[in-house]
């Protein structure tokens, strides 16, 4: 089996590590060898979507240089993997290293993309006697095209009962730095979208992107909520055989 | 920071923690998905239109200038004016100077967002002559004093109880908050103004090329009548309104009011073909068309950003977006709202003084999946922020801040030290209980969450650890 490269998103690798960690987890049951290319940082999205494409440029060509000999290349976020296949194109049009953003965009996968169409597993042996809901992340929705993936795999988990929230498809709110340049609109609409997860009767929330989950649980937690934020991998994680390890949710620890 | 940018943040503030309005948006835009979703699928196949739209569109706006021309001289063979404005300033003169020497006392209109773009009807009043909106929605917001709420649904911020006040007090003879009743009410007041104007004005969904005609959609039938009673039609357009051919009317038409409303076609689909002709028995005697630029050319001029002069004007991305639902229609404080607006604005206004626009959106893209003619919108908004920034027009910080941030990536080790600084000042800020306060570089994101987690270690330091023990 090819190895994997992992493509850790500078933001899950300080601040939400175990997001990453139960993606290891479940890649390492189902017999995958990985490595972690210690050089890796960013790939440039937050200056590249707030127009600083001269600046976002030299850290995208950074990125390409370590990952452009990964067979295999897995990130447990669908907006930094669209950042590479699909921004990377356009952002590198016309540099020596567009037919490279081409290929490495080729085979980098979104981490429920990389289960269901590369490794073809839809179930992964989970287990998770919770009630979820599934948010839809942007950028995995409308510009890596993935739906279903996420709830294949939720479907397969023991225990687990997966709800429809209304309006699954509505953009959260966190947009990177438009949560700060524009606080009160993503505060809404964060607060919309916690009011119908809230209303699904969901225990947990769930996403392709802990970006959105960081932003979600922000607010279930200001607002004192009964729901909680869970990463896609840190349910695939938990496996009856370790049921007494602890629920591990995305990003709901206090800063200590 | 601009004035109108200043004004945004503070109207959306507002309007982001008005959970009436909140309330009042989503039920209109859940009808409107309704009946989207049953009107799509009336469609053989949607995304084929859409295409089709799409190649319609992109062939009319690579050879505006052949279209524009054809359709010219078709109107002038038929005794029709056609007037080029380079500005708003140029409409608004002709057709002042057209009414005032005409003696036209009254105007009736039928929905235009170009009159808007241009500010007509204030132009106009200031001469003393009378302009009435005879769309329902526009003719509610003008009796408010208000500007458009959405360029399809000017009204969708009020409900019934609210238009029915306003209808008691503004036209007296109603009193009551029935739809059909307040609508006959309405209609009215409207027919006095119908026939006794003397002008009439009118949008056009589509200049069509090939017959010299304009091709106008109304659900009220408003239009019909601005376009036929009154003795002088003006129709205002936008240059990018010119379609080549009538039989691309086939495909636009049913697609406009699928995108716009739902509906298979609008109930009144009207094409106007210039004044009365010797043979017939009714319609103007003037007709004039003013083709308004605007600041169009200029897109036209980029390759990059042509696509967006391909936009009918449906209104869906509008809709589908979430800023929009949250900050309502009024907070953007430009004629086009919604991501059309945002794109477009900053474009046709000045990139400085409407560059905020450009940056107030997740970019999350539900307006380019739903774009009838295939706008890749959310993309021409980073083009936006990547040319305010060419510019020059961002804040120092902000520049400062990136140049930081692109020395720090590039360098496992800097960026390792970096993070471990910004989580030790998380953790700081969290022990001092400063979170939210003024000494809380976080303050923008702490205001409005619970405090982010700030792990002891990071995952490049946990993984040689997690990798040892397995």
């Amino acid at each position: 089996m090819a190895k994997v490269a992992l493509f850790i998103p500078c933001f899950v690798d300080q601040l939400t590590p175990a997001v990453g960690l139960d993606m290891v987890r479940v890649l390492r049951r189902l017999g995958f060898e990985m490595e972690f290319p210690s050089e890796q940082t960013c790939c440039g999205q937050p200056a590249f979507n707030t127009g600083y494409w001269n600046d976002a440029r030299p850290v995208a060509e950074r990125f390409l240089k370590i990952f452009r000999n990964a067979e295999l290349v897995v990130c447990p976020s669908g907006s930094c993997t669209t950042m590479v296949r699909n921004f990377y194109p356009e952002l590198l049009a016309g540099t020596p290293w567009y037919e490279e953003a081409l290929k490495v965009g080729q085979r980098i996968f979104e981490f429920s993309e990389f289960l269901v169409k590369v490794a073809q597993v839809t179930d992964v042996g989970a287990s998770f006697p919770h009630r979820v809901a599934v948010h839809d992340s942007c950028h995995a929705l409308r510009e890596l095209h993935l739906k279903q993936e996420s709830r294949q795999l939720l479907r397969n988990v023991r225990g687990l009962e997966l709800v429809e929230m209304p309006y699954c498809e509505d953009c959260c709110g966190f947009g990177g730095t438009f949560a700060t340049k524009f606080g009160a609109i993503s505060a809404a609409m964060g607060d919309a979208k916690v009011g119908y997860a809230e209303s699904s009767g969901a225990e947990y929330v769930t996403a392709t992107d802990p970006s959105c989950l960081l932003h979600i649980d922000g607010i279930l937690r200001q607002r004192k909520s009964h729901v909680r934020t869970i990463y896609l991998a840190a349910i695939l994680a938990q496996t009856a055989s370790a049921a007494e390890r602890r629920v591990r949710p995305a990003a709901t620890e206090s800063p200590r | 920071m601009s004035h109108a940018a200043h004004e945004f943040l503070r109207s959306a503030a507002e309007k982001s923690a008005d959970l009436t309005h909140r309330q009042i948006i989503r039920r209109g835009i859940d009808s409107y998905n309704a009946a989207n979703e049953r009107g799509r699928s009336r469609f053989l196949d949607w995304e084929a239109a859409r295409l089709r739209c799409q190649e319609i569109k992109w062939e009319a706006v690579n050879n505006l200038d052949r279209y524009l021309l054809e359709f010219e001289q078709r109107v002038k063979d038929r005794g029709g004016h056609v007037f080029w404005a380079e500005n708003s300033e140029d409409a608004r003169k002709y057709i002042a100077n057209l009414a005032t020497a005409r003696g036209v006392r009254k105007i009736v209109k039928s929905k235009s967002m170009v009159s808007e773009e241009i500010h007509l009807g204030p132009a106009l009043e200031k001469l003393g002559i009378k302009v009435v909106e005879t769309d329902l929605g526009e003719y509610i917001v003008q009796l408010r004093n208000e500007t458009p709420y959405h360029i399809v649904t000017p009204a969708m911020h009020l409900n019934r109880t609210q238009i029915a006040a306003l209808f008691k007090e503004k036209l007296g003879d109603v009193d009551t908050d029935d739809p059909q009743r307040l609508v006959a009410a309405a209609r009215r007041a409207l027919r006095r103004d119908f026939f006794s104007a003397e002008m009439g004005i009118s949008g056009a969904n589509f200049l069509v090329a090939d017959a010299g005609m304009i091709a106008l959609t109304t659900n009220e039938g408003n239009g019909r009548l601005c376009t036929s009673v009154p003795r002088i039609h003006v129709v205002l357009s936008g240059i990018e309104k010119v379609i080549p051919h009538l039989k691309d009317l086939a495909t636009l038409w049913p697609v406009l009011a699928t995108a716009g409303t739902g509906q298979p076609i609008t109930c009144y689909s009207t094409l106007v073909g210039g004044p009365r002709q010797s043979n017939e028995m009714d319609g103007p005697e003037e007709f004039h068309v003013v083709l308004v630029d605007n600041g169009r050319s200029e897109l036209l001029a980029s390759v990059e950003e042509r696509e967006v002069l391909q936009c009918i004007r449906c209104g869906a991305c509008i809709n589908a977006c979430p800023v929009f639902r949250t900050v309502g229609g009024h907070s953007y404080g430009t004629t086009y709202m919604g991501p059309i607006g945002s794109v477009l604005t900053p474009r046709l206004r000045g990139l400085n003084e409407f560059q905020h626009l450009s940056y107030a959106s997740s970019l999350c893209g539900a307006c380019t999946d739903v774009c009838p003619v295939k706008i890749n919108l959310h993309h021409h908004l980073l083009h936006n922020r990547r040319d305010a920034v060419n510019a020059s027009d961002r804040p120092w910080s902000e520049r400062i801040g990136f140049k930081l941030w692109r020395w720090v990536m590039q360098d496992a080790r800097r960026f390792k030290i970096a993070g471990w600084m910004a989580r030790l000042g998380i953790r700081i800020i969290h022990r001092l209980r400063l979170e939210g306060t003024l000494l809380d570089p976080a303050r923008p994101w702490n205001t409005n969450h619970a405090a982010v987690p700030a792990p002891a270690k990071p995952f490049r330091a946990l993984w040689g650890k997690h990798n040892a023990n397995n």
